[in-house]
């Protein structure tokens, strides 16, 4: 489904900063994979995740998403297979526009736009099915501004626009890092139910081991930009917390030293 | 201290004769030719409303392409064409303009401001060059005649649209056109097309993410936005009788005092129902009121050539109105001075 072949990246060539942040990654998710990533700071999470989306070329490598080899392909035309969820929940949404409008943006993802309405009355009755589903009360509000939601919603929001095209991946980075607990279990557990329905194949970047483990089928652990450790199946199950910590130390010779990870619970 | 008596009787009579010769018919006379003026600036504010608001750039390129479109047009007519194929042509002129800026910003990776005004230095030479080197070209009604008028003999369907010699005709152009635009706007920006360009303008990373070329919309906001403003630029020349090389000096400002004007009334008047029609409506009422404004400073006889500088101080002070209307409703002095009668309202109940 997604394949990443020796996949490489640094920022600030030549200067100080240089910094190797991809260093011949690869990686072959499976049709289905719903795939959970760790690693400490710096490690390449979110790195790899702008590569696939082609928020920048990369340096070297391959990208393959279905059949299609997109590493040549700019971030909008990338998109259209690729739904994306960002951890800061101002990001997905326009804030200026209605909880409906944001949706029609998402619906015509991957379609030339064209000079037809920005929003048909057919899609009201769409779209309202769909967000009474998520049993938030959106569906009585379509025509509020999303910037009066509050985050969690705002997550939910963008979660269903990043599935309403039934991408070929479904990114989170850190989705739910911004939120409260009880918002984020939330949101987590509506990301299981729009995976498990749409059947989705995804990858999702989390600092919360336990949700790591709980979530997916498949965990990978990164470390300066590379992955050292790929488990899953009925050997993920059995995993736990102190494991994953044990783990990392052992493979890269050194602390896990990411706060947020160690603390969370 | 007979002299300074002396002295201050003088200025009394000073200022009494000033107030004096300040005659209310002169202002009355001037009201509707400054309202013409306020919906044709109006017209071009709605072009800036494009850019400034809708696709978040501060585009500098409209005082040159706004004088495109006086220079344009003025030379169409001297060599024949019909005002209809003038206007078509000077809105074009624009519409190059405002690529022009797009491209030096989404290919060249040249930050807003910088190349809007690059465009707007370079458009200078350009106009002169579109003039045959004139910085000042009539464009007379005379030779022309009106395609509507109320006092002119040679109506002609090739001749002008608007001048300020038949001022009330000229509002109703004016205003007929004003609505047109934001009939199209309203229509356009509710398009597919419109809507990514508004998030194009809101949030470009969720634009990207939605499949949405983020640059290539951006050059069409640039190159529509500065389309109007050509237009304008074109429609005004008509009323004025010429076109300069210098009309558009100051455009901007005059853009967005219109918009901000019009945004904060709009908003104080319509509060949660000032949607996007409303908005751009207020956009030209933004133009009025700000020709209205510079018609009593005019009328005050302060001098002409200080009416830019009473042109910034307005825009300032409306752009000031918000900011400062929000951090009253929460200041940090106002807390202190809160806690304090409230520790003194205590202090007063103990004892």
């Amino acid at each position: 489904m997604l394949e990443l072949i020796n996949v490489r990246k640094t920022f600030n060539k030549g200067t100080v900063n240089e910094k190797v942040a991809l260093d011949g990654l690869e990686l072959k998710l499976n049709e289905g994979d719903f795939c959970t990533v760790i690693g400490g700071n710096g490690a390449g999470k979110s790195t790899m995740l702008n590569a696939i989306c082609g928020v920048w070329p990369v340096d070297a490598g391959k990208i393959l998403l279905g059949d299609e080899d997109i590493t040549g392909q700019p971030e909008y035309k990338r998109a259209k297979s690729i739904g994306r969820v960002f951890q800061d929940p101002m990001m997905g949404t326009v804030a200026d526009m209605e909880i409906i409008e944001n949706l029609a943006l998402a619906a015509r993802r991957g379609k030339k736009r064209s000079l037809g309405w920005g929003v048909t009355s057919a899609e009201h009755e769409k779209y309202y099915e769909m967000l009474k589903q998520f049993d938030l009360g959106l569906e009585d509000r379509m025509t509020s501004k999303v910037g009066l939601l509050s985050g969690g919603q705002r997550q939910a929001i963008t979660l269903l626009m990043a599935a309403i095209k039934k991408p070929q991946i479904l990114l989170l980075d850190e989705h739910t890092a911004a939120l409260d607990p009880k918002t984020a279990a939330k949101v987590l557990e509506l990301s299981d139910k729009i995976i498990a329905d749409n059947k989705l194949t995804a990858l999702m970047v989390t600092h919360n081991m336990k949700d790591a483990i709980a979530h997916g089928n498949r965990l990978i652990m990164m470390n300066n930009g590379k992955i050292i450790f790929d488990v899953s199946g009925e050997e993920k199950k059995k995993l736990k917390k102190a494991d994953l910590l044990e783990k990392f130390t052992m493979v890269s010779g050194e602390e896990l030293d990411n706060d947020r990870m160690l603390l969370s619970k | 201290m007979v002299y300074k008596e002396l002295v201050g009787v003088k200025k009394m009579d000073g200022i009494l004769e000033y107030f004096g010769s300040l005659d209310p018919a002169v202002f009355v006379q001037s009201l509707p030719g400054n309202i013409a003026q306020g919906i044709l600036w109006g017209i071009m504010a709605l072009g800036v409303y494009i850019t400034f608001r809708i696709l978040n750039f501060a585009d500098l390129t409209v005082d040159g392409s706004f004088a495109t479109g006086g220079a344009v047009t003025a030379v169409m007519l001297m060599n024949g064409a019909s005002i209809w194929v003038a206007m078509v042509v000077a809105f074009f002129a624009g519409l190059v303009a405002g690529l022009v800026t797009g491209l030096l910003h989404t290919v060249f990776g040249i930050p807003d401001i910088l190349s809007g005004i690059l465009s707007q230095i370079a458009l200078y030479p350009i106009n002169l060059h579109i003039m045959n080197k004139f910085s000042n070209l009539p464009i007379k009604m005379d030779n022309y005649g009106m395609v509507f008028s109320f006092n002119s003999e040679n109506l002609n369907i090739a001749g002008l649209l608007i001048s300020m010699r038949d001022v009330y005709m000229a509002i109703i152009v004016a205003a007929v056109v004003a609505i047109i635009i934001m009939a199209v706007m309203y229509w356009y920006f509710g398009t597919e097309q419109g809507s990514a360009i508004r998030a194009t303008g809101a949030n470009p990373k969720m634009a990207a993410a939605q499949g949405i070329n983020i640059n290539l919309d951006k050059v069409i906001a640039l190159a529509l936005s500065n389309a109007v403003v050509a237009t304008a630029g074109s429609l005004i020349a008509q009323y004025q009788g010429f076109a300069d090389v210098n009309m558009g000096r100051g455009a901007i400002v005059i853009g967005l005092a219109a918009v901000i004007i019009g945004q904060v009334i709009g908003e104080a008047l319509f509060k949660k129902h000032f949607n996007f029609i409303v908005r751009l409506i207020f956009v030209v009422i933004g133009g009025i009121l700000y020709y209205l404004v510079m018609g009593v400073v005019l009328w005050l006889k302060m001098p002409p050539e200080d009416l830019k500088l009473f042109t910034a101080i307005i825009v300032a002070i409306f752009l000031a109105i918000p900011y400062l209307r929000n951090k009253s409703k929460t200041s940090f002095k106002r807390v202190v001075k809160m806690n304090k009668k409230n520790d003194e309202r205590e202090a007063a109940d103990n004892a």
